[in-house]
């Protein structure tokens, strides 16, 4: 993570099976972007990606946090869970994979579209796993004139 | 086209999110699976659906859409109704199913 002193931070803890206030996250981490002023379309497309994130805290793991980073350059999003961490990541990554259940597709989760979503979105994506661990996702979204360092 | 408009025309039941009955409508969205709304729906777009839980409204605040139609008169949980008046998105109910919905919908936003 940045440690760069002028960055704004905000946490949000994410709980396992919280359906209720799945999305809160997310929703106010939109209201915060468009209060700084930032461009509506980095708005739009780093809500959607932390969205998926969050909603896949909710469903797959044992709870975790979103930590959202803005700095004049860059927004960074920081989605990190406590595992159980993802087998295969490049089968994660594809398209209509889902190891979701039945209870949770009959919501109308579990398309097997949030990775490669929060992919889409974002300027730069990186996910990090470790069996029985945690698995981590980093976002960025560049501001104007940002240029993106793979930290 | 407004939400109250089509609301009227259409002869929709408003659930909830009545503040934001003012909203234009510039396309119509339907599916089911949310990420794939996410992936792909268009601000100010209605979405018909026939999802009632809460992170639908979560869906459409974050997309910006206009509001959630739910077709066949499918119940609606309460936690869904009140989410929707905090965020203001409009919950309209109809009696009629999707493609019905639909094919009106297309017959109003045609000419527009």
């Amino acid at each position: 993570m940045d440690n760069n002193s002028s960055a704004i931070n905000y946490t949000f803890s994410i709980e396992k099976n919280d359906f209720s206030r799945a999305g809160q996250a997310s929703s106010k981490l939109k209201k915060i972007l468009m209060q700084l002023g930032i461009d509506s379309t980095i708005t739009r497309r780093a809500a959607i990606a932390t969205y998926e994130a969050e909603m896949n805290i909710v469903i797959h793991s044992e709870g975790g946090a979103i930590i959202m980073q803005v700095n004049p350059e860059l927004i960074a999003i920081y989605a990190e869970d406590r595992g159980p961490g993802i087998d295969d990541i490049e089968l994660a990554m594809h398209e209509g994979y889902s190891t979701a259940p039945d209870w949770i597709r009959e919501m109308g989760f579990g398309a097997g579209m949030g990775l490669s979503n929060m992919k889409r979105c974002s300027d730069y994506f990186n996910i990090d796993t470790k069996k029985g661990a945690y698995t981590k996702v980093t976002m960025k979204f560049l501001l104007q004139g940002g240029v993106v360092d793979k930290n | 086209m407004k939400v109250k408009e089509i609301m009227e025309k259409l002869d929709l039941r408003l659930a909830a999110g009545s503040s934001g009955l003012e909203g234009e409508i510039k396309d119509v969205y339907i599916s089911d699976l949310l990420s794939w709304v996410m992936a792909h729906a268009q601000k100010h777009s209605a979405w018909i659906t026939i999802q009632t839980h809460p992170n639908v409204i979560a869906v459409a605040s974050l997309l910006e859409l206009s509001c959630v139609i739910i077709p066949e008169n499918a119940d609606i949980n309460e936690e869904t109704l009140k989410k929707a008046d905090e965020e203001s998105i409009p919950v309209l109910v109809s009696d009629a199913n999707g493609y019905n919905i639909c094919c009106k919908l297309y017959d109003l936003m045609k000419d527009k």
